[in-house]
């Protein structure tokens, strides 16, 4: 037993990469990272997505919004991350709302853009049928149009899921980026197994996310698979 | 409001902006990290993708690229790459990082552009006899110059953001303004260094799709099309 101990307390004090007894001494620490680093995520794309739907709805109801809210989306997605936070700095102080409204701003264009795309590849047979029918717009948009977009609106869930739990790490610069914070930390003492555990379970979960809303896609979609898929 | 006005009293300051460490001296250390890192991808990426697109191979490489990039941390690699023995040797820490970064834009657009050349066109350039080397010069190029400046503008987009992103792990640019303004708990040092990041890389999108459109191919052959991106 004392044996293995000082193997494992020689690869802490010897600060290599990879590091067995850093995962075991501070497993609450990674725990409560990866905590707040999935709820920064979560929080940021489901208002991003509460508030992509009326604005994507209004983009396509007045044709005139159109342009100036795509324009302002491609504008907004321009600003690097770093940059994103420290203007929304003076407006909430340092807290968590920083991180989440800058990951929302973000997650809005690709949301945005991917519903917009989705409504309008509604082929033109299917909503005039439903109209025959005696549907009215809003059966016609929950029953037709909004599960015949949802592979696009999926695909824009994905991308905006991935790249918001990737750009959760540059929080760090506020105090709540989740695993970013390790990382920050670990960066200014020169820690070497933190640095890498903490960017290898940032990794993991991106891909973790990717798999899990693929899954969702495939069950709530299982009319695509048997074709080619969308998005 | 009083943030705005100590924003304009900072901006406004000239000892901010020379000297050592002034915003002259970090935007200089930015447009260079950008355009050598910029060169340096093209170079890399632009040649392996187009050569790709034209014996059609490596297509699911492409897309996964792009995928990948998004799943990896920026902050994450490049602070790794700074710990690493890399790190030892000045910027080439940030470089790496930062052309990694740029290169899956540059190839997926560019192997997507000579994919989606149109198809019938490279048969009838086949039909006349044109050498694989005259397909991709003359056709295959020319067809796909918009995607593939597509993919220059996104990754020049990605690289200043990843330059900004340097200067947590104490490389040099812009983003060294707002390091040392979170330092300082200086927030208009903060909001200005922002502000010039947000503008530069505005400008550097402008500048590439004024640079697209100069340079295009088949701009002389076909009615101007609206900015389909």
């Amino acid at each position: 037993m004392s044996g293995t101990y000082a193997v494992a307390q020689g690869c802490l004090a010897a600060n290599d990469w990879l590091c067995g007894e850093y995962l075991r001494t501070r497993r609450g620490e990674l725990l409560d990272a990866t905590v707040e680093h999935i709820w920064i995520t979560a929080a940021s794309v489901s208002i991003a997505l509460l508030l992509a739907f009326p604005l994507a709805l209004a983009a396509r109801h007045w044709r005139l919004a159109r342009g100036p809210a795509l324009a302002l989306t491609t504008i907004l997605y321009t600003v690097p991350s770093l940059a994103m936070f420290a203007l929304l700095l003076p407006v909430f102080g340092l807290s968590a709302a920083v991180v989440v409204t800058g990951l929302v701003l973000y997650s809005l264009t690709v949301l945005v853009r991917n519903i917009l795309a989705g409504l309008e590849a509604v082929p033109a047979e299917a909503t005039e049928a439903a109209r025959g029918m005696g549907y009215g717009p809003v059966r016609l948009l929950f029953e037709v149009e909004l599960p015949l977009a949802l592979p696009a609106l999926l695909a824009g869930v994905r991308i905006a899921t991935v790249s918001a739990v990737s750009l959760t790490t540059v929080g760090a610069i506020v105090g709540y980026g989740g695993l970013g914070n390790l990382i920050y930390e670990a960066m200014e003492s020169f820690f070497k197994a933190q640095v890498l555990t903490a960017s290898a379970i940032c990794v993991l979960l991106a891909v973790a996310a990717d798999l899990l809303l693929l899954a969702l896609q495939r069950a709530l979609t299982p009319w695509t698979r048997a074709g080619k898929t969308g998005g | 409001m009083g943030t705005v006005t100590d924003v304009w009293a900072w901006l406004t300051t000239a000892e901010h902006w020379t000297g050592d460490g002034g915003v002259l001296q970090r935007l200089g250390e930015h447009a260079w990290l950008t355009a050598v890192c910029l060169a340096l991808s093209c170079a890399i990426a632009l040649p392996l993708a187009l050569w790709l697109g034209h014996v059609g191979r490596g297509g699911a490489l492409a897309v996964n690229l792009s995928n990948a990039g998004r799943a990896i941390p920026t902050f994450a690699v490049l602070v790794l790459l700074t710990m690493s023995p890399l790190g030892r040797h000045g910027d080439w820490a940030t470089i790496v990082a930062l052309v990694l970064f740029a290169l899956p834009p540059l190839l997926t657009n560019a192997y997507t552009g000579v994919r989606q050349a149109d198809p019938e066109v490279v048969e009838a350039a086949r039909g006349m006899g044109m050498t694989p080397w005259q397909l991709l010069r003359q056709v295959e190029l020319p067809l796909a110059f918009p995607l593939i400046m597509t993919g220059v503008q996104t990754a020049a987009v990605q690289l200043v953001a990843t330059a900004t992103l340097a200067a947590l792990p104490g490389g040099g640019g812009l983003g060294r303004l707002i390091t040392a303004g979170f330092g300082n708990y200086d927030t208009p040092q903060v909001v200005s260094g922002a502000l010039l990041v947000a503008v530069l890389a505005m400008l550097v999108e402008r500048l590439l799709t004024l640079v697209e459109r100069l340079l295009d191919p088949m701009r002389r052959r076909l009615a101007p099309v609206p900015n389909a991106a």
